[in-house]
């Protein structure tokens, strides 16, 4: 066990290191998040939709979106120089690699939701004042389960041709769940509803969570061989 | 019988005692309706060096990643003495991430190995292919010949047995090519087997124990390298006629 988890923080720190140094992955999905709360912001129509409607979805369609193109960096560099190559020939468990990039992942996806929930404020003007705790919790539970997910779909995608194109196409269908999960959530806790409202929702996220991290987890080392 | 002779016959008798490092019987790959490769059978022992040379589009590199296990065969097996962690790759790209230094990059490398002490095993074989000096720098600002370089002491970082080097000599200047031939000579004197793959066979011809030719994925001819560089490449060239 500490073998496994050696691997996966060796890689993982690989992948920040990487970003840190590039910073491709983080400002074009930052840089995304804001134009989408932009065009989002400036094309309501006032008159017939509120901001408050429009806010939860606005938020999870930022957050998701912005975190595939996070998503999409992940194994991106490491076909460049055949990098993948050199992970695969190591003599170390393929769940532990897919852990470190898992957990690389999340920490993009998190930088990425933790600038632009700030942005969205300003934009829609939302008070999170007695919901950032529940927001923050539920953006911890969505993020979780469809990181897993785009990271074993990255991995698949990363020899072909047209990854950037095939990543989104494969993994948002697998989005739905989470999204419109946290969307309901978000929309609850913006309306200072109960939490015998959204706590459905968020076992469902939970749900989402365990089965597809598990599954992902099993399926990624088959899926790397070939 | 003198002292040195007996000693040669105990190596060859302990060679042929011993299981070759690398077994691969009646290899095929296909892509598609395409055969690239067809029945290819090779049998490597320690301290053994064989050169596959062969025209663009032979194989050459189907066959490595086949060897490396980075690809299935469609058909047939490989069978590498103590498992995969005993192969070192140095393949056609560097597997080094361009943002991280040399060192960085080497060091990665030999934590997923397991090696002792990754960051002074790093500075330790970089030191081994001369550089050093360049030890800090990203590899992305390094040149081709310095970037091969540091690929060529990722492979020799784990002390592997098996070397699987593809087109060694790529973008090495004079010196460093002679370089790399001493150190990869001294790693063949140390007992490691290397399988080298290279279009020009007058590069690695001393260092070779045997010789290969590798034409539409099927061996043309290959065994104990022969005494002359010049009868071998005499009898490429009518291979390839033929």
């Amino acid at each position: 066990m500490a073998e496994f988890l050696r691997v996966a923080l060796a890689v993982a720190g690989k992948d920040v290191r990487v970003e840190l140094r590039s910073k491709t992955a983080l400002v074009s999905a930052i840089a995304f998040a804001a134009l989408v709360l932009v065009i989002f912001n400036f094309a309501r129509d006032a008159a017939a939709v509120s901001r408050e409607m429009l806010a939860p979805s606005v938020l999870w369609i930022t957050f998701s979106f912005s975190g595939v193109i996070a998503l999409n960096r992940s194994f991106s560099l490491e076909r460049e120089n055949a990098a993948l190559d050199g992970l695969l020939l190591a003599p170390v468990s393929r769940s532990a690699l897919f852990l470190g990039k898992y957990l690389a992942n999340l920490a993009f996806v998190f930088s990425v939701e933790t600038v632009a929930l700030p942005l969205f404020v300003l934009f829609f003007g939302v008070d999170l004042s007695g919901s950032l705790g529940g927001i923050i919790l539920t953006a911890i539970l969505a993020t979780t389960g469809f990181v897993a997910v785009g990271t074993v779909f990255a991995a698949m995608t990363a020899r072909t041709r047209f990854a950037e194109l095939m990543l989104p196409l494969l993994v948002l269908p697998f989005l739905l769940p989470p999204v419109i999960s946290a969307v309901q959530v978000t929309a609850r806790l913006l309306a200072g509803r109960p939490l015998s409202e959204i706590a459905g929702w968020l076992r469902i996220l939970g749900f989402y969570d365990l089965v597809f991290v598990t599954l992902c987890l099993l399926l990624f080392p088959p899926l790397m061989d070939e | 019988m003198t002292g040195a002779r007996s000693d040669i016959l105990l190596a060859v008798q302990a060679a042929l005692q011993s299981p070759p490092l690398l077994e691969a019987r009646n290899l095929e790959r296909r892509f598609g309706a395409a055969r690239a490769l067809r029945g290819l059978s090779l049998s490597v022992q320690a301290g053994e060096c064989h050169l596959i040379v062969g025209p663009n589009g032979a194989g050459k590199t189907t066959l490595l990643r086949l060897l490396a296990g980075l690809a299935r065969p469609t058909a047939g097996t490989v069978v590498i003495e103590g498992g995969r962690r005993r192969i070192g790759l140095l393949s056609h790209q560097s597997q080094l991430y361009n943002e991280l230094t040399a060192v960085e990059n080497l060091a990665f490398a030999a934590r997923l190995h397991g090696v002792a002490d990754p960051a002074r095993a790093a500075r330790t074989c970089l030191t081994a292919v001369g550089l050093a000096e360049r030890a800090d720098d990203p590899v992305g600002k390094l040149s081709r010949g310095m970037v091969q370089r540091v690929a060529i002491a990722k492979a020799l970082l784990h002390a592997p047995r098996l070397l699987l080097l593809d087109e060694p000599f790529t973008g090495l200047d004079l010196q460093a090519t002679e370089q790399t031939l001493a150190l990869l000579g001294a790693e063949r004197a140390a007992g490691r087997a290397l399988v080298l793959v290279t279009h020009d066979a007058q590069e690695a011809w001393d260092l070779a124990t045997h010789a290969h030719l590798l034409v539409r994925g099927v061996w043309a001819f290959g065994g104990p390298r022969e005494a002359s560089l010049e009868h071998f490449l005499r009898r490429c060239r009518e291979a390839l006629r033929g």
